[in-house]
Parts: structure tokens; sequence; C-alpha cells
């Protein structure tokens, strides 16, 4: 919704965002993340790169984080899609691509880098397809 | 190169595998000189942690030079010898700021398993699965080390490989143990558990004061060398009952602090190890927590529990009444050795922490398997299997 919008103006937003989150059904939920930078730096963070490519689809907050605990980034779709387990284990509910976003902007916020994994194994077997179709989608799945 | 592979359940295989490279400008690769076995491992293994592929490299607990550093790595350089804490930080999260440095936002690549399993992601940790990150294991002849300038510390000179490879995870493990289980100076503490962490755990209790340490086990070769390295009193709770032996040491109050360094696959002398077992293998329950249930049975009221053993889910017949009426505190983690190991390797280099007696046999790697197997069945007086992938 966006980026650079003051600790005052969110303030507000935030009480119509927490308002709202109690009417959405669980599909359309808000996913959050919180980055580890000083609330006075929200300005910066601005709509880091990973939830900008994902444009119009989701809307987005940034508000510092209760306790002075760093700057909270929170998205959700603006139209749901397909989430029941069939959708989720294709990788075809589009709640995984906002998780992974935000999970990429923190880290990108936090380190300057999103952390790869190692090359996977040379010979994975039955069970170690499942393991890699697992964390394949490990990335955007999860508690946000 | 060569590499010690899981290839299944209780299937290990040195292999051939492509060799790891720089793919974050914070990595730096790592000749591995010692890397070692490790009693959670044995879980893995043991196929209690499922998310395994058949070859995937094991091993976290290890040292070595560097050999290759990544564009923006600060605190290494090539041929720099360091020891690598088993988990991986990247220092900036807010948990990594706090010192929690297990609980790494940044480190897990796989974040969701664990969060679909646990409520939230502990961070990645080399060779323990993909539920941990994916990232390759240590027993291997080279390994890539992720955020390096925060995972990865400088050996000092005055200390020799073999006693610095312990400084990678079974000392900050045991200090840990004893220092966030709030040891104070005159305090009885008992570790079940002599394997390397529960002696790491008992020695780290004394440097911070405990006036009386008590280690738990059924290996006298194990309690023997806690006796000997550590001048701790044993207790073998196959030939007598623990918790009267512990009332009396302590004028009938119970050990002030209590850690268990045992792990989901904990054994015991009585009926209730057959009924964790049988409950363990029809899967109504993924651990058994023996060990835990007696530190909490055994703690002195008002005193404290820290589970240092590895758990993955759920156990039965867990005590919390007796934690809730007691008032104990109960604590646990993963390592947070980041905060701790610069010190460790201080005190190792100044004699207090003594370590090469735990590496009681030190192998090649091509005999891989062949240590664990040593180490799992406790044979020839194994404590910990050390292997020399470079040897």
């Amino acid at each position: 919704m966006f980026g650079g919008a003051s600790a005052g103006a969110t303030a507000g937003i935030t009480a119509a965002w927490r308002k709202a989150r109690h009417r959405q059904p669980g599909p359309n939920r808000w996913l959050l993340v919180t980055v580890n930078k000083p609330a006075g730096d929200i300005d910066a963070v601005g709509l880091p790169e990973p939830l900008g490519e994902l444009g119009d689809r989701i809307e987005t907050l940034v508000e510092p984080a209760a306790g002075g605990k760093g700057i909270v980034l929170a998205a959700r779709l603006r139209r749901p899609g397909p989430s029941g387990k069939t959708a989720r284990l294709a990788g075809k509910d589009p709640r995984q691509e906002v998780r992974l976003a935000l999970r990429r902007a923190k880290s990108l916020l936090e380190t300057g880098d999103v952390l790869l994994p190692d090359a996977p194994a040379t010979h994975p077997g039955p069970r170690g397809k499942l393991v890699a179709l697992a964390s394949r989608r490990a990335g955007g799945e999860g508690q946000l | 190169m060569k590499a010690l592979c899981w290839e299944g359940v209780n299937e290990l295989g040195v292999e051939t595998v492509p060799d790891p490279r720089i793919r974050n400008a914070e990595d730096l690769i790592l000749r591995v000189s010692l890397s070692t076995v490790c009693g959670s491992d044995l879980h893995l293994i043991s196929g209690y942690i499922p998310f395994m592929e058949s070859g995937d490299v094991i091993g976290h607990e290890f040292m070595g030079e560097v050999v290759e550093v990544g564009p923006a790595v600060r605190n290494h350089k090539v041929g720099d010898r360091v020891v690598v804490c088993s988990f991986i930080s990247c220092g900036r999260c807010w948990y990594c700021e706090q010192g929690l440095t297990s609980l790494c936002d940044n480190s897990n690549t796989n974040p969701g398993i664990t969060q679909h399993l646990w409520g939230d992601d502990p961070g990645g940790v080399f060779g323990y699965s993909h539920a941990m990150g994916g990232i390759r294991g240590s027993h291997a002849q080279y390994v890539r080390v992720p955020y390096a300038d925060y995972t990865a510390f400088a050996v000092p000179d005055g200390v020799d490989d073999l006693s610095a490879l312990f400084a990678s995870d079974s000392v900050p493990t045991g200090w840990m143990g004893a220092d966030l289980g709030g040891v104070r100076p005159g305090d009885t503490v008992a570790v079940w558990g002599a394997g390397a962490v529960g002696q790491m755990a008992a020695r780290s209790a004394q440097l911070l004061g405990a006036e009386r340490v008590v280690v738990i086990d059924r290996f006298e070769y194990r309690m023997a060398q806690a006796r000997q390295e550590f001048g701790v009193d044993t207790l073998d709770y196959t030939a007598t009952d623990v918790g009267a032996e512990l009332r009396e040491m302590t004028g009938g109050r119970g050990p002030d602090v209590c850690i268990e360094a045992v792990g989901l696959e904990a054994h015991s002398a009585g009926p209730q190890y057959w009924y964790d077992q049988v409950k363990q293998q029809l899967r109504l329950q993924t651990d058994r927590p023996i060990a835990v249930r007696e530190a909490i049975y055994s703690c002195r009221k008002g005193g404290s529990v820290f589970v240092l053993g590895v758990f993955a889910a759920l156990v039965d017949k867990f005590p919390l009444g007796a934690v809730m009426n007691k008032g104990l505190t109960l604590r646990a983690a993963q390592q947070h050795g980041h905060r701790y190991i610069p010190m460790l390797l201080e005190r190792i280099a100044a004699g207090e922490l003594r370590t090469t007696h735990l590496a009681s046999h030190v192998l090649p790697l091509e005999e891989g398997p062949r240590g664990y197997e040593m180490f799992k069945n406790k044979e020839d007086d194994c404590v910990r299997a050390v292997f020399q992938p470079n040897a």
C-alpha cells in the first residue's frame, strides 16, 4: 500500500489493519515479519524489493514493532487465491510467494543478502525427493 | 572431494561429492582438519529426524584452515586456523543481537518445516537435516561456512587443533547449560550424561563456582574420565537409586541445578525404559525423556533444570506437576555458542578446560561408518570418534 510512510501515519493505518485482521477469514490474513532495524529507520526501509516485485497483488504495511524491537513488515493478498493442501503442495497458494518475499525482505534489510542452501544431494532417493519437495515449499510455508 | 554421507536409516557411506563453493558473499570455504561425531548425529542416523536425503553430508563439530573467502568476509583470510560454531548465526537479527544465536532468524533456509513442527524456526546448523537448514555437514574434506565473520572463530596460537575442535559444540553447549541453568558459587550440580557435552557441562559448573558436581551415567569408562579429568562425583544409575543418592549428597534437598545432557534416545534401568521404547517405536511419542523426568524429580524445590540433550517433538508422561509445584525453572536451548566461544578458547589456552581426552579415537574419514558404529555401541571405550578428512 505504501513504503515510505511516517510513523504517525502508520499508527493510524495499523489500527485499521488490526481491526481489519479480525474481520478477515484465514486465507487472507496479514503475514508479518519483524526486521531488526531501529524504528527511526522506517522511512528508509520503504518497500523492500522482494515485496515490490509482487506489485499491486499485495497490500503492505510498515510500522514500528512493539517494545522498540524493530520494524514490522506486513503484507497480504488483495485477492486470495487457492489455499488448500493441494494448492500448497503444488506451490500454487499465492500466500507462499508473500511469505517468501517477506522473509527475503527481512534478510536483505538485516544482512544485505539472502542465505542460499548448499547444492542438493546427488542421489536423494524416493524419501529424499519428498524431503526436497518439502524444502522447496518451506520458504513459503510456516507461521508468518 | 570425499565426504561421509547419510545413505538411509542406519546406513552411512564415504562418497565422492561435488566440492563446496562460495554461494553468498559472506561465505568462506574451510579445509576441514578435524570433525567429530556427536550424540545428536545418532538421532539423524537412526531416522528420528526424518528430513534427510540420501547423499546428505553429516557432521557439525569441526575446525580447519580457511582456503577461500567471499568478498564480504572481513575477519578471516586464507590460511587462518578457525573453529566453527555448529550453529550458523547471521549476527544481525534480533535473536543474534540478544546472544540467542542458535535462534537466528536468517540462517535456516527452510524455515517453514520447523515452523510447522514447533511454531517457529531455530537457526541453521551444519549437516543436521533439511529441517535445520540443509547446509552440508563437516565430515568432508571441505565445507562452506556461511556468515563466516559471525560463525567462525580464530584459534589462538597456543591452542592445538584437537583442543580447539570441541570449542565448536561440546564445550559451548556444556557451558551454556551451566551458565543459563544459573549455576552459582556453592551450588550442587547434577549432570545426566558423561559424554563430551555432559563432561563439559560438569567442568563448566565447576568453573562457575559449583561446590559439588555429580555426573550420572552407566558407562564406567566415561564416568572414570569425568572423575579423573575433573574430580567430580559419579553415579551409575544401573547400580543405585539416583534420586536417593542425590538427596543424601545434598542434605535431603536435592541438587540446586540439574543439567540433562542425554537427549531423545535416553536409556534407563527401570521399566519406564521399555514403556518409553514401545511408545517411541509405535510413534505414540517421538522422544524418550527419561533423564529429563529424573532431573525434574531430583531437583531441589525452586531449583533449575536445563535441557541440553536434543529432542525432536513429543514426549509422554512429562511431570509438569512437579515442575509447577516445586517451583522449578525449566530452560532449554540449542547451543548459543557464538557468545561463549572466544572466552572458552581463552580458557582452553589457559589450561582451565581440558578437552583432548574426549577424542578417544582419531580416524581417517574412510573409517567414518566404523567410527559411528563404535560411538553408538560404546565399543572400545569410545567417547568421541574424530575424523581427519585430509589426512
